[in-house]
Formats: structure tokens, sequence, C-alpha cells
């Protein structure tokens, strides 16, 4: 187990296993997403307060899950790429951003397109929203920062020690945020939660979160490919490759 | 020279060079004022919309100053190379940059609660804010110095480095806002305001032990 | 749920739901085809350089 984990720490050990993965995990995603999404839209009865509209949660929250599981798995990368210097980790950090922003991102997204026919409003100062925004700007936050630094070594070593003091900050935000919101809110709006949930509509949605992983451990391989490439650009296994 | 004689020097020689530089220490004051007293004019000088606003408008102005002068804490010595020197001293790097923020925060973090009581009275707030607005500014503004040293180490000499400081930056002072204006607001109403400076000192215990450490560690990475 | 019409319309919901998969499915897709075709140029670029000249 240890040995083959040191194995696939090597950069070009890892890129071959990870060209042998990608298709497996890309298929299984996309298997488990089109069911995931006959359950949602079709199977799932409608909920008896919101109707159809409830229907949204099933790429709602499995994008709320997925923006935070992003978040941390970036964060365990950054301390294992600046603790072990393992280039893999790195790599696996930087890839993972553009991911978690974009499920970030689509949790806001789907969160405003259920609010408005529920809240009547885009958008509603809710806790756990307005904690997924301040999630984006900390997503925002890193990519400009690996943006900004031009040594890729020295952008992944920063890019951990901001994730990890993000990754502190993350709780600290949601319980003040959280707070906050129950000092401000009327007690009529009603929370954007997944109502007292009946299996018929639990099991679309585990579906789903589980579509939704796959889906980043597929596309995240090819993007650390990607960073490994360019990474490792004049290495010598890089150059077998164009050969 | 021992630790703390180490520390006494870093701390005295920081706060010389910024008396000496006063107007790097003033502008971000007077930024302070000048931008909270924009508000009125913009909704109007009307003494009940001036009073729900005033806490808020205080509190972020004092943000936003407070983060305008992070870029100071290390940009100038990073240009001439005496970051350099603190890193290679003998000395435990974590406290010479301990040194460094106490001294951010005595001349850029420190001015701003006199200048708030100002405000306060600019805004008509009544006397009862006046004390919750000084603990809760007294309790914050180290927590800005102590992150934002953090924030302004990793981005040290970096092209467009103060517009990305900010954006780093400002969603971590967010619980601190909250909790500071919440103190604010309870007192006005006559609540009490111990819950949340409860929580602005557990903020402040927080960053105090953990910040001083990551702004060694990012310098440590950014002079590599 | 009789009908195609009635599936589409979701008791009225019908643009929000609709709303939110197809912006799903969009940025699902745009985000996986990106990187994809990253990936294949690097590869191409890669080996138009080692045919360009041998060494380094």
């Amino acid at each position: 187990m240890l040995e083959s984990l040191y194995k696939y720490a090597a950069p070009q050990n890892f890129y071959q296993l990870s060209r042998r993965l990608t298709p497996w995990l890309a298929g299984a995603a996309a298997l488990l997403l089109l069911a995931g999404l006959a359950g949602a839209l079709w199977f799932a009865p409608p909920d008896y307060q919101q109707g159809e509209s409830f229907r949204i949660i099933y790429v709602h929250v499995p994008s709320a899950w997925m923006s935070l599981f992003v978040y941390v798995v970036l964060a365990a990368a950054g301390i294992t790429g600046l603790v072990w210097k393992v280039k893999v980790a790195d790599a696996l950090a930087r890839a993972s951003a553009p991911i978690g922003a974009a499920f970030t991102f689509l949790a806001l997204a789907t969160g405003s397109l259920w609010g408005k026919p529920m809240w009547g409003a885009w958008w509603v100062w809710d806790a756990r929203l307005t904690s997924e925004l301040i999630l984006l700007f900390l997503y925002v936050g890193y990519i400009a920062l690996q943006g900004a630094i031009e040594d890729r070594r020295m952008a992944a070593r920063a890019g951990a020690v901001l994730a990890v003091i993000g990754l502190i900050n993350i709780p600290i935000i949601h319980y003040s945020v959280e707070w906050w919101s129950t000092l401000h809110q009327g007690p009529t709006v009603t929370r954007f939660d997944a109502p007292a949930i009946h299996i018929s509509m639990l099991i679309p949605l585990l579906i789903m979160a589980l579509g939704f992983k796959l889906y980043y451990a597929a596309n995240v391989l090819v993007r650390m490919r990607c960073e490994l490439l360019e990474a490792e650009r004049n290495s010598a296994w890089v150059r077998q490759l164009g050969s | 020279m021992s630790v703390a004689s180490a520390f006494m020097a870093v701390l005295r020689r920081d706060l010389l060079l910024g008396l000496r530089h006063r107007v790097e220490i003033i502008n971000p004051l007077v930024f302070y004022i000048l931008i909270a007293s924009l508000f009125p004019f913009a909704v109007g000088s009307d003494r009940s919309t001036l009073g729900i606003i005033g806490p808020a408008v205080i509190w972020v102005c004092a943000l936003l100053a407070a983060t305008l002068s992070l870029d100071r804490i290390f940009h100038a010595d990073f240009e001439d190379g005496s970051l350099e020197q603190l890193f290679l001293a003998r000395q435990p790097l974590v406290l010479l940059t301990s040194a460094k923020v106490l001294a951010h925060w005595l001349l850029c973090g420190l001015p701003l609660i006199p200048a708030a009581l100002a405000l306060n009275a600019l805004y008509q707030l009544p006397v009862t804010s006046l004390w919750p607005m000084l603990t809760t500014l007294l309790l914050g503004t180290p927590v800005f110095s102590l992150t934002g040293a953090a924030l302004a180490a990793l981005t040290v000499g970096l092209r467009g480095g103060g517009v990305l400081l900010a954006l780093l930056i400002l969603p971590l002072y967010i619980p601190v806002l909250i909790f500071a204006v919440g103190a604010v607001g309870n007192a006005m109403n006559g609540l009490s305001i111990a819950g949340e400076l409860y929580f602005l000192a557990a903020l402040l215990v927080l960053a105090l032990t953990l910040m001083p450490l990551a702004a060694a560690a990012a310098l440590r990475i950014r002079l590599g | 749920m009789n009908s195609l019409g009635e599936f589409l319309h979701m008791g009225g919901y019908g643009l929000y739901v609709w709303g939110a998969y197809g912006l799903s499915a969009a940025i699902l897709i745009w985000n996986a085809i990106v990187p994809t075709q990253r990936e294949k140029s690097l590869l191409r670029e890669l080996a138009a350089r080692s045919n360009g000249r041998s060494g380094p």
C-alpha cells in the first residue's frame, strides 16, 4: 500500500495511472449523473410544499457539498505539497481550484433560481447562500494568487498557506454568518433545505452526489495531467511522451 | 542579541521609520474619515437614517482603511532588502514578524480608534455606542493587522499586489465585522454586548496564536 | 405526469427547474471540455517540439 503510494507520487507514474483511470471514472460519472437525472426529474415525487421547484435541490445540494469538499481537498493537497514536497499534490491543489469555483458558482446560481419562485427574489441573504458566496471569494482569491506568482513551485507553496488560512476561517465565517442571519432574518422565510425527505426523494440525491464526486475525480485527473505536463515540460519523461 | 532585545529592536526600528514617514500613517486615516463622511451626502443627513447606518459605515470604513495600510508592513523592507536581513537573523522569524505586526498595529490600527470616536459624533450617534465602538475596535483592529500581515507576506513584491491583497483579505474580515457591528447595534438598543465581545476576543486570541506563524511561513516561501 | 407538455411545464416552475438543470449541464460539460482540449494541445505541442529538433 505505502509502496504504491510512493510509486504514484512520482509524476511520470501518476501520469500513466491517471490516463488509465480517467475513462472509467468519466464513464461511471456519466452513468450515475444520467441515472440521477432520471430520478430527479421523473421518478421523485413533487414536494408537497414546494411542488416541482424542489427538483432544483438535486443539482444545488450536490454542488454545495462538492464546493466545500473540493476546498478541503485543495487545502489537504496544499499541506501535503508544502510539507512532503510532493509535486503531484501541488498539481492536485492547483487543478482543484477551478472545479471547486465552478461547483460554488453552480450552487449559488441554482440557489438563486430556486429562490426566485420560493422567496420572490433572486437573492436573499440566507446564511447558507451567503457562506457559499464567501467561499466563492476564497476560491477566486486562490486562483488570483496562483495567477500572480509566476514561479510554479512558489505559487503552490504560497497557495497552500492561503488555503490553510482559508480552511481555518471557513467554519468561523460559516457560524458568524449563521449568527448574523438569525438576527436579521424574519422567521417567515423558509430555509433553503432539503425537506424532511422521503426515501424516493433521497435516492436520486445520493446518486447525483456520487455522480458529482466521480465527475470531480475524472475532471481533476485531466487537469492534473495538464499541470504536470506544464510544470515538468523540460524533464525526460515529458520529452519521451512527445516522441 | 537576546530574543527579547531583538524583538524590541525590530519594534523600535519600525516605529521610528513609521514616524519618519508620517504621511503613510496619516493618509489611511484621512481616507478613513473622508470615505465615512461621503455617506451622508449619498443618503441624506437625516438623523434616524444616520443612526441606522452609522455603526456599519464606521466599521466598514475602518476595515477598508486597515486594508489600505497593510501593504506597508513588508513592502518597503522587501524593496530595500532589509526583509532579507530579518530572514537571515539568528532569532526566530516568527518573533521578528510579530514585532513588525505590533508596530503596524500601533501605527495604523490604534489611530483608527480616536478617528472612529470623531466619526461617532459626525454621525450623531448616542453616547451609548461610544464605549462598544471603542472596545470592538480595540479587539478588532489587531485581528486586521495580524491576519493582514500573513496575507501581505504572501503577496509581497507581486505585481498588482495591492488589489490582490484586498481581494484575499476582505472575506476573512467578515466575522470581525459581524460581531463588532452587532455589538454596537445591541448597545444602541440597550441590549447586552458580552456575547459579541467574547467572540471578538476569541478571534483575537486565535489570530494571535496562528497568524504570526502563517506570516513567518509565508515570508519564508516568498523569500525563497 | 401524463404528457411531455406537463413534464416541461414542471407545475409552473419550468423556467426555474430547466434553467437550473440547463445551467448545470452547460457548466459541467464546458468544464470537462476545456482541460481535455488543453491536454490535447499540450501533447501536440510536445510532439512538434520533439520532431522539430532532436535533443534539447
